[in-house]
């Protein structure tokens, strides 16, 4: 069997997003960035997989040349073979999803696995958005996977708890926190990383228009939230309540 | 501009969540609800009464009884032919089925938004909130998830909207629904709580979750929340996590206990009007954002507040 699992190389989740003065969007130059943690996961599982049946797991990412690093990540991770498609352009999801199913049409996987969200436009689409171009089954938030033959059964983090759903193959599969904890390349799985394939294309090698279709005419800093007041004691933090009204 | 209203219910009544984006529906044009589900006459009823609806298209069939997204989105897709923006609340069924949507209607969705600033232009969240990206779409129809907190609930009374059948579209065949397990519990839903108590990593274990978090809450009559850390150690359950990749919610007043303030936990609670953190480190970030901080042991300040109160 064999998995595709689509990385997005964002600013690293540690790394304090900060506004340009410009109004044009997130500033990226010289800070660190990574691998989608959702992304990390949706590999990890792949490779988890590979007791069950899985015997080839190939990770595409659609972005900028440095790109690379994150796909080379995954392949330090343990997959197999990666493909760039290269566009210094922000691709929006519907966009990805296309390449995507392009991509699809010629590996034939059994099984995509995405993350459920790229940390920073924190759009949570792409999963969902491929599901329908390609007509087949969607588990999104997956914190469970079980992988047979012909299906895949996936228990699901939905508002209030959870939700198994049984999906018949191929399925797309978007990842939740809890999935698992994912791995960290070893050093000589770095080195032996280095040696994998790389395949790199373009959205023009696979007939797909990218064009966006969302115009961003401004980003700005949230309204500043200020540090209040710090209290001595309970007694003190209770008559602040009782003076709100939230106690009698 | 004609929109759809795409209505979470859990088979017997309209969950809130809908309510706020009924509210956004409106600020685009004419409010049109879809109730789709396996004998949901009683939500559709209830549905017609919410305040400002027109018309309220009801899809009875087997195929739609757990929202699976695969059968949702083609009877959404059919009902566009008709209107010009589908909206869906940004929970876990909302976020589910949008997306799949735009998809076929070949668009691309605009993700929990903020405000309604015209036909064609909203305001969202990026980078876990911390910053709020004006966007503006080309697309003719359009496909758009709402954030709860940020709009007003519509009145559940008042409406007079009229009620139509929509034939089914069959299911799809490529899924099937196996169970689930939702957390009964007696509390305020997360979402549309007043008061929140919330606890983090520093409880160190579920006992105490329920002996130090829970008190406290019941004396306010409070739904109870939880850090990411919280949850992924197993003290509470999923869906207490608040944050960037859990529940965003923004009630009167949050009480953040043993908290450190991840950016990722504040993407989700940083609205709340008043945010009371208690922490033994007097440097933790939680204390940039909070109205009143305390500064100490939450195992000794906690249980002589919720005695006090
Ligand atoms: C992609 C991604 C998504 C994430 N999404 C979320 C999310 O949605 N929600 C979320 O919450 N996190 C999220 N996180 C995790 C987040 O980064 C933090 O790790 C997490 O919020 C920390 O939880 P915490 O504050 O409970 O734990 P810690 O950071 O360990 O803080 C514990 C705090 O308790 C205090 N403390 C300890 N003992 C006591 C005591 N006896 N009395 C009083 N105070 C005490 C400490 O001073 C400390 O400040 C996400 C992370 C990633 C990478
Ligand atoms: N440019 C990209 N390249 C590869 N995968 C992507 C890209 N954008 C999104 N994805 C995948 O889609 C998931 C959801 O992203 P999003 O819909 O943008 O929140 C991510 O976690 C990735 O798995």
């Amino acid at each position: 069997m064999k998995v595709l699992v689509p990385v997005k190389r964002v600013l690293d989740y540690n790394v304090k997003p900060r506004v340009k003065a410009d109004g044009t969007g997130v500033d990226l130059a010289n800070v660190k960035m990574s691998m989608n943690p959702f992304d990390e996961i949706a590999v990890e599982e792949a490779i988890r997989l590979k007791d069950k049946g899985v015997t080839e797991i190939v990770v595409v990412s659609i972005g900028e040349q440095k790109s690379q690093e994150t796909l080379r990540t995954a392949l330090a991770m343990g997959a197999d073979r990666a493909i760039l498609v290269v566009s210094e352009e922000k691709v929006e999801p519907l966009g990805v999803a296309k390449l995507l199913a392009k991509i699809v049409e010629e590996e034939k996987p059994d099984l995509i696995i995405l993350g459920k969200q790229a940390i920073d436009d924190d759009n949570n689409q792409t999963g969902q958005m491929l599901a329908g171009l390609l007509g087949v089954g969607q588990a999104t938030f997956a914190s469970k996977v079980e992988l047979t033959a012909d299906s895949v059964t996936v228990t699901r983090e939905v508002d209030g708890g959870s939700e198994t759903e049984m999906l018949s193959l191929p399925a797309v599969i978007t990842t939740d926190l809890r999935l698992n904890e994912p791995r960290y390349a070893s050093l000589p799985n770095i080195m032996k990383a280095k040696s994998k394939p790389m395949a790199q294309k373009t959205p023009a090698d696979y007939g797909v228009d990218v064009s966006p279709r969302l115009t961003t005419l401004k980003v700005i800093e949230p309204a500043k939230r200020t540090a209040g007041v710090k209290v001595a004691d309970v007694d003190e933090l209770v008559a602040k309540l009782k003076a709100m009204g939230v106690a009698k | 501009m004609k929109t759809l209203v795409w209505v979470e219910h859990d088979g017997a009544s309209v969950k809130d969540a809908t309510l706020a984006v009924v509210t956004a529906a409106s600020q685009l044009g004419e409010v049109h609800l879809l109730v789709a589900g396996r004998g949901v006459d009683g939500v559709a009823a209830e549905a017609a009464k919410i305040a400002g609806v027109g018309k309220v298209h009801v899809a009875d069939d087997a195929a739609y009884a757990h929202a699976l997204a695969e059968n949702v989105a083609p009877l959404i897709v059919d009902l566009m032919g008709h209107h010009d923006a589908v909206l869906f609340p940004a929970t876990s069924n909302g976020k589910n089925i949008a997306p799949r949507v735009a998809a076929l209607l070949d668009v691309m969705q605009i993700s929990d938004i903020l405000s309604v600033e015209s036909d064609d232009t909203f305001t969202r969240p990026i980078y876990a909130g911390n910053a709020i990206a004006t966007v503006q779409t080309k697309d003719a129809k359009k496909v758009i998830t709402v954030r709860g907190t940020a709009f007003e609930k519509a009145a559940t009374t008042g409406g007079s909207g009229t009620i139509e059948k929509v034939a089914a579209t069959g299911d799809k065949g490529v899924s099937t629904y196996v169970g689930s397990e939702i957390a009964k519990s007696e509390r305020p839903e997360l979402t549309s709580a007043k008061i929140i108590v919330s606890g983090g990593r520093a409880l160190q274990n579920s006992e105490n979750f329920h002996t130090i978090i829970e008190p406290l809450a019941d004396k306010l009559g409070a739904g109870v929340g939880a850090s990411r850390a919280a949850v992924d150690a197993g003290y509470v359950p999923n869906d207490y996590q608040v944050g960037q990749t859990g529940k965003i919610v923004a009630p009167e007043v949050y009480i953040a206990i043993g908290i450190s303030g991840a950016i990722q936990h504040l993407a989700g609670m940083k609205d709340s009007k008043t945010i009371i953190a208690i922490n033994k480190d007097e440097d933790a970030p939680i204390f940039q954002v909070a109205d009143i901080g305390l500064v100490g042991d939450l195992f000794k300040i906690v249980p002589e507040l919720t005695g006090k109160l």
